[in-house]
């Protein structure tokens, strides 16, 4: 810092040189500086759209004009809860983002597991890599390869035929495997994490102790891990809630919240943006519960 | 941990089924590129290749690549610039509503994808009373993209010490010094990694794009989604759908590569970053 400051003193000092001086040894400007851009971004931009979009619920659609409202007035809540169509999209959403949360941790749990705790470091690079890769690619080809699927002359029911089976079709029944196919990854990746910080030597003990593998494995490992699970089924829950894209392709005659909001947000936009509200509650009540949980200060 | 021979072979058979079920579909999608019939029903009436010329010759296909490509790359820089800011605070720094940072981040991505569209679509229609462009599409992709150079750079600069930025002020380096011969090599594949992987999520995202494009702008993934409704274009459709799939592998690829040691939390997106938040070694 000495040395800096003779430096600094001796020669003409450029604006950036004087800028960077200031920030030298304070802490507290650094922060502010680096946090100015990206707060700004996120809480302004961001949380300022979010309560946008809480108050566009509010407002109306003039019935004669077609023209906003931007007043004040409960009726788009009123109708929602009115009209019993609602109801059942939202409970219908909320239900196959359950169903498809389940599915995710029966299927993510093994092969977690087996990563975490039986694989060589070679296989668990390399499953590692598998379950990594599909992640955040192709979400749009994924249902893509379901619609070719399921379609009545498709894969699944040629496959099922020789059994005398028929394949689900397009429908909820659809949604329900393509949701839970779509958001795996994002179930396996947590449970791996949360089972890899587990040490071994507390199965060890649990196991010297004369605990039989379900033991341990019910009241040491599955406790432990619990957040992890949690955690994962925040994204698979929520994303699934999300998604009209996959109901659009893949079950065109069931509606669920996204495709209400998104058929509706062109011609009436405060009832969109009121519908939408259901997505955040639940998801506020979601992640209230999670962090109650353990999801956060344990994964 | 002990497992009796039974367990471990039904564990290698759970291993089996989740894997064919994440990569079957997958490998469908490439079977069907070569696709000699025009319908969708499987078995495929023959094999061919010439679908991939008429894809490549589908003008509309390529001007979508090329505006999801640029869409991609800008949205990628804004986000590796406040994605690093951001990281560098909550590493480097102790400030009020230092846990609270991480959450934040995480939120675009954490809550479902027609809220995010719908108050983008809101916020620029009603209060800016902008109309939707590229540029629209562009500020949300930037949004969420933000966590996962935060999260890429954030595992980066717990790993390196900052004692070595500390030693680099002490030995007369300035803030920028330090932070030019420093912090910055330190963090360059964390960098070039969560570059790879927002562009990779910019280019597959379709539910907040179709809420902020405008009319007349076609990203990749609404092209795709608008031509799978129209019948005769489907052979191309599928060709490029696997174009897709090998796109995106490259990035994903690369990136897992370039930063092996910090773990699976920084590339497993918002799930990682919960993780990120609290555990703090």
């Amino acid at each position: 810092m000495e040395a800096a400051g003779v430096a600094a003193g001796e020669e003409k000092r450029s604006a950036g040189r004087r800028l960077a001086d200031l920030f030298h040894g304070r802490s507290r400007l650094q922060a502010g500086a680096l946090l100015a851009g990206p707060v700004g971004w996120l809480v302004i931009g961001y949380i300022g759209s979010l309560i946008v979009l809480l108050i566009a619920a509010f407002w109306s659609v003039d019935a004669l004009s077609g023209e906003l409202v931007k007043g004040f007035s409960f009726d788009n809540y009123r109708e929602l809860i009115d009209t019993p169509v609602y109801k059942d999209v939202a409970l219908r959403t909320i239900g196959i983002a359950a169903a498809a949360t389940l599915t995710d941790v029966i299927l993510a749990f093994p092969i977690a597991f087996y990563m975490a705790k039986v694989a060589s470091p070679r296989m668990k690079g390399l499953l590692l890599v598998a379950v990594l890769m599909p992640l955040w690619s192709f979400y749009l080809v994924k249902v893509y390869a379901w619609r070719t699927m399921l379609s009545s002359g498709g894969i699944v029911n040629w496959a099922l035929d020789p059994i005398g089976l028929d394949g689900p079709g397009y429908g909820t029944t659809a949604v329900w495997l393509v949701e839970s196919y779509l958001w795996l990854p994002y179930m396996i990746l947590p449970i791996y994490a949360g089972l890899e910080r587990i040490p071994n030597s507390l199965i060890s003990a649990s196991e010297d102790l004369g605990g039989k593998p379900w033991n341990s494995f019910r009241r040491v490992v599955l406790p432990l891990v619990f957040p992890a699970i949690v955690a994962g089924s925040i994204f698979t829950f929520s994303l699934t809630m999300g998604d009209y894209i996959t109901p659009s392709l893949v079950s065109p005659d069931t509606q669920f919240i996204g495709n209400v909001v998104f058929t509706d947000h062109t011609n009436n936009l405060p009832l969109a943006s009121a519908f939408a509200t259901v997505p955040i509650i639940v998801m506020i009540i979601y992640l209230l519960i999670a962090r109650r949980l353990g999801a956060f200060e344990h994964l | 941990m002990r497992l009796s021979p039974a367990t471990r072979n039904l564990l290698r058979v759970g291993v089996g089924i989740t894997l064919a079920f994440i990569y079957i579909p997958l490998i469908v999608v490439a079977v069907y590129a070569f696709n000699g019939g025009t319908t969708l029903k499987w078995p495929l009436d023959g094999l061919t290749t010439e679908w991939f010329g008429e894809a490549i010759k589908d003008s509309g296909a390529r001007d979508a690549l090329f505006t999801s490509v640029k869409v991609g790359a800008v949205a990628t820089v804004i986000a590796l610039v406040l994605g690093t800011l951001a990281s560098m605070a909550v590493a480097r720094h102790r400030f009020f509503g230092r846990e609270t940072i991480s959450f934040i981040v995480v939120l675009p991505i954490a809550l479902p994808g027609i809220v995010t569209g719908l108050a983008f679509s809101d916020t620029f229609t009603q209060v800016f009373g902008i109309s939707l462009s590229l540029f629209t599409v562009i500020v949300g992709h930037a949004t969420f993209c933000i966590v996962v150079i935060y999260n890429n750079v954030i595992a980066r600069l717990r790993r390196v010490s900052a004692n070595l930025e500390e030693a680099s002020a002490d030995l007369g380096a300035h803030t920028w010094q330090t932070f030019r011969f420093v912090t910055l090599p330190s963090m360059q594949t964390a960098l070039v990694a969560g570059g790879l992987l927002a562009f990779a999520l910019s280019f597959d995202e379709i539910i907040v794009t179709t809420f902020t494009l405008g009319a007349g702008d076609e990203t990749l993934p609404i092209w795709i989604y608008s031509n799978l409704f129209r019948g005769q274009q489907l052979p191309i459709t599928n060709v490029v759908a696997l174009i897709v799939v090998l796109l995106s592998i490259i990035p994903v690829y690369l990136a897992h590569r370039l930063t092996r040691e910090e773990g699976v939390a920084a590339r497993a997106g918002g799930a990682g970053a919960i993780a990120e938040s609290t555990a703090i070694p």
